[in-house]
C-alpha cells in the first residue's frame, strides 16, 4: 500500500499512545476500586463467620455484656468495647470541637496572618506526629497524672479522651477552617454594615452558614477517633468490662482487636469473634462516611 | 460610664470573644510546644550513635533501634515504589479522563471510603490477603502492600488536586502543538504540577513512616538480626530482602510498651519517639522547603 494512504487509514501513533495511556491510568484506578471491594468483602465474610459458622446470636453479640471468647463456655458480648469506643469518640469530639471551632475562627476571622504563620504549621505538625507517640505520651504523662488526680490506675476512658482530643483536633480544625473560608465575603460585609460587631457577625452569620461544614468536620473527627487503635490501646487499660466510670480501665473495639488477634488461632471461635469486631468497626466507619455524605447532600440542596 | 463613653453589651462581648479566640489559639500552640518539648527532652538524651545503630534487646536493658530504624526507611521506600506509580496513574485518570457519570461516582466513593477506613482494618485485610492468601508471610513486602492501600487515597487525591491546579491554557497549548492528551499530561502538566505532587508525597511519607497499626499484622513484630554485608536480596538475613519479617520503629514503640518485657521500655520508647518525631518534622520541613524551591525554579516566580 502506498504509505500516505496507509498512514491515513491506520490509527496514528499518537492515537495508539493516547489509548495506551488511557488504559494504563484506568487500570490504576480500577486497581483501587477492586482493592476497596475486596477489602469490604473479605472483612465482611470473615466477620460473619461467627454468626454463620459458630451460630452465635447477633443480638446477644451486640448487646451481651460479657466477653470471654477463649473459655470453655465462650461468652461473646461485644457491648463493653462497643460502648467504650462510642464513649471515647463522643467525649473527644465534645472536648475537641470548641477548640477546633475557636482555632478555625481565629485563623479565618480574627487574625488570618498570625493564623497562617503559627497555627497552620502547628496543626500540620500535630497531624504529623505518629499515633504511637501520642500513645506513649499518654502512657507516661496522662496516666500518672490521672492516677494522682483521681486515684485508681490512671488507665481509662478519661485518659483516652485526652489523647484522642489532641489527635482529632487538627482534623476537625482544618476542615472547619475550610468551611469558614467558604462562607462568602459579602455575608460578613453585609453583617458588619448593619452595625453588628465582629463577634456578632461570626456568631450569627459565619458560624450559622458554615454549620453543615462544621458538622462534617466533627463527624470526620469522630470517625478518626473511633478507628484509632494503638494510642487508645496504650492508655485505656484494655479491660473488657462494662465501663462504669471514666477513670476505670475500659476497652474499645480497636484495643481488643489489636491485643487479641495475634494471640488467637485462625478459624477458632475466638478468632472469628475478633473478626466480627473488625466488621463492626468497618460498618461504623461506613456509617460515619454516609453521615458525612448525608450532611453534604442536605446542605447542597439549599 | 465615667469617661462618657458608653460600652455596649455587644462591644463587651466582642472584646471578650476576641480574648477567648486568642486564648484558644495560644492553648493549642502551648499543647504542641509541650508535646514537642516533652518528647525531645525525654528522648534526646537517650539518643546516641550506639542507640541508633545497635539491635534491640528482648529482655535486657540497653537495646538500640538500629534494625527498626533501617526497616522503617526501607519499608517507606518499598511502599513508595509501589504506590507512587499507581497513584500517579489513578490521579491522571481522575483529573483528565473522568466524566461525570456513575462510574466516576463509584470510583470517588471508593477512594473516600478507603481514606476513612481505620488503619487496623486495613492491616487486618493485608493480613488475610497478603500474609495468608498470597503466602507472603509476615514480611516487608506484605507490609509495603498494606501501607500502599493506606497511602493510595492520600496520594491519589493529592496528584489529582496538583494536576487540577494547572491552568487549562497549558493543556490547550500542548494539544495545539499536536501532542496527544496523555503526552500533554506527561510532558507539560505533570512537570508543572511536580512541586505540589512532591510535597504531597513527602507529607504522605511522614504518615507512612509513623504508621503502626496497619503493620502489626503484615510486616510482623519481630526484627531478626541482619547481616549488612549480605546483598543477596533473596537471603533472609540480608537487609535488602523484601521477604523477611520487619518490625518498624513505630511498631517497636508500641510493642515495648504493651508487652513490658524490656526493663528500660520507657527510655527506649522515649528515644525512639524522639527519633520518630524528628524524622516526621524533617519530612514536614523538607516538603515545605522543596515545594517552594521547585516551584520557584520551575516557574521563575516568587511564592
Amino acid at each position: 500500500m502506498d504509505p500516505i494512504r496507509e498512514s491515513l487509514l491506520k490509527t496514528s501513533k499518537k492515537t495508539r499512545r493516547e489509548r495506551r495511556g488511557r488504559i494504563i491510568t484506568f487500570a490504576c484506578i480500577l486497581l483501587i476500586v477492586v482493592m476497596v471491594a475486596a477489602l469490604l468483602l473479605f472483612v465482611t465474610f470473615k466477620g460473619l463467620a461467627t454468626f454463620f459458622v459458630n451460630h452465635v446470636n447477633p443480638i446477644s453479640f451486640l448487646f451481651g455484656t460479657n466477653w470471654n471468647p477463649g473459655q470453655k463456655n465462650p461468652q461473646l458480648g461485644a457491648l463493653p468495647m462497643f460502648l467504650g469506643s462510642i464513649l471515647v469518640t463522643i467525649f473527644s469530639a465534645i472536648v475537641a470541637t470548641p477548640f477546633a471551632i475557636g482555632a478555625a475562627t481565629f485563623m479565618t476571622e480574627i487574625s488570618p496572618r498570625t493564623g497562617k504563620k503559627f497555627l497552620q504549621p502547628v496543626m500540620e505538625l500535630l497531624v504529623g506526629i505518629p499515633s504511637v507517640v501520642y500513645g506513649f505520651i499518654g502512657l507516661t504523662v496522662f496516666v500518672p497524672l490521672m492516677r494522682n488526680l483521681f486515684g485508681g490506675s490512671g488507665f481509662g476512658i478519661l485518659t483516652a479522651t485526652l489523647v484522642l482530643f489532641v489527635m482529632v483536633l487538627p482534623t476537625i480544625t482544618s476542615m472547619t477552617t475550610d468551611a469558614l473560608n467558604s462562607v462568602p465575603r459579602n455575608y460578613r460585609e453585609s453583617s458588619l454594615a448593619l452595625g453588628a460587631t465582629r463577634f456578632q457577625t461570626i456568631y450569627k452569620v459565619v458560624w450559622r452558614s458554615a454549620t453543615p461544614g462544621i458538622m462534617t468536620a466533627v463527624v470526620f473527627g469522630m470517625s478518626r477517633a473511633f478507628g484509632e487503635a494503638l494510642a487508645v490501646q496504650m492508655v485505656i487499660g484494655n479491660a473488657a468490662l462494662m465501663p462504669h466510670s471514666l477513670i476505670s480501665p475500659a476497652s474499645t473495639l480497636t484495643s481488643i482487636l489489636t491485643m487479641g488477634i495475634g494471640n488467637s488461632v485462625m478459624g477458632t471461635l475466638e478468632n472469628n469473634a475478633l473478626w466480627s469486631l473488625a466488621l463492626l468497626l468497618l460498618l461504623m466507619s461506613l456509617l460515619f462516611n454516609m453521615l458525612v455524605r448525608w450532611i453534604g447532600r442536605r446542605s447542597s440542596l439549599k | 460610664m465615667k469617661n462618657g463613653k458608653k460600652v455596649h453589651d455587644s462591644q463587651l462581648s466582642d472584646r471578650i470573644a476576641n480574648y477567648v479566640f486568642y486564648a484558644i489559639a495560644l492553648v493549642i500552640c502551648l499543647i504542641l510546644a509541650a508535646l514537642l518539648i516533652y518528647i525531645l527532652v525525654a528522648g534526646l538524651p537517650h539518643v546516641s550513635w550506639h542507640f541508633l545503630t545497635s539491635p534491640a534487646k528482648s529482655f535486657q536493658a540497653g537495646g538500640g533501634i538500629g534494625i527498626q530504624l533501617f526497616n522503617s526507611f526501607y519499608l517507606l521506600v518499598l511502599t513508595m515504589i509501589i504506590s507512587i506509580p499507581i497513584s500517579l496513574g489513578a490521579g491522571i485518570w481522575l483529573s483528565e479522563y473522568a466524566k461525570k457519570n456513575w462510574l466516576t461516582d463509584v470510583i470517588r466513593t471508593s477512594i473516600e471510603i478507603l481514606s476513612s477506613l481505620p488503619s487496623v482494618v486495613v492491616g487486618l485485610f493485608g493480613f488475610i490477603l497478603f500474609v495468608l492468601e498470597f503466602n507472603l508471610g509476615f514480611s516487608l513486602l506484605s507490609g509495603a502492600l498494606a501501607l500502599t492501600i493506606f497511602s493510595l487515597p492520600l496520594l491519589t487525591t493529592n496528584v489529582e488536586n496538583a494536576l487540577q491546579s494547572i491552568h487549562f491554557t497549558q493543556r490547550e497549548a500542548g494539544l495545539a502543538l499536536g501532542l496527544s492528551r496523555i503526552e500533554t499530561v506527561w510532558k507539560i502538566v505533570i512537570p508543572a504540577a511536580l512541586p505540589n505532587i512532591l510535597t504531597g508525597i513527602i507529607l504522605a511519607s511522614g504518615r507512612v513512616f509513623g504508621e503502626a497499626a496497619a503493620l502489626i499484622y503484615t510486616a510482623g513484630q519481630s526484627a531478626p538480626r541482619l547481616n549488612f554485608g549480605n546483598w543477596n536480596i533473596f537471603d533472609l538475613s540480608s537487609p535488602l530482602s523484601p521477604f523477611r519479617p520487619a518490625e518498624t520503629l513505630a511498631v517497636h514503640i508500641w510493642k515495648v510498651n504493651s508487652e513490658g518485657l524490656v526493663p528500660d521500655a520507657a527510655l527506649v520508647s522515649a528515644g525512639a519517639s524522639a527519633v520518630l518525631v524528628l524524622t516526621v518534622l524533617i519530612f514536614n520541613f523538607a516538603a515545605r522547603y522543596l515545594g517552594n524551591r521547585l516551584y520557584q525554579r520551575m516557574t521563575g516566580g516568587q511564592n
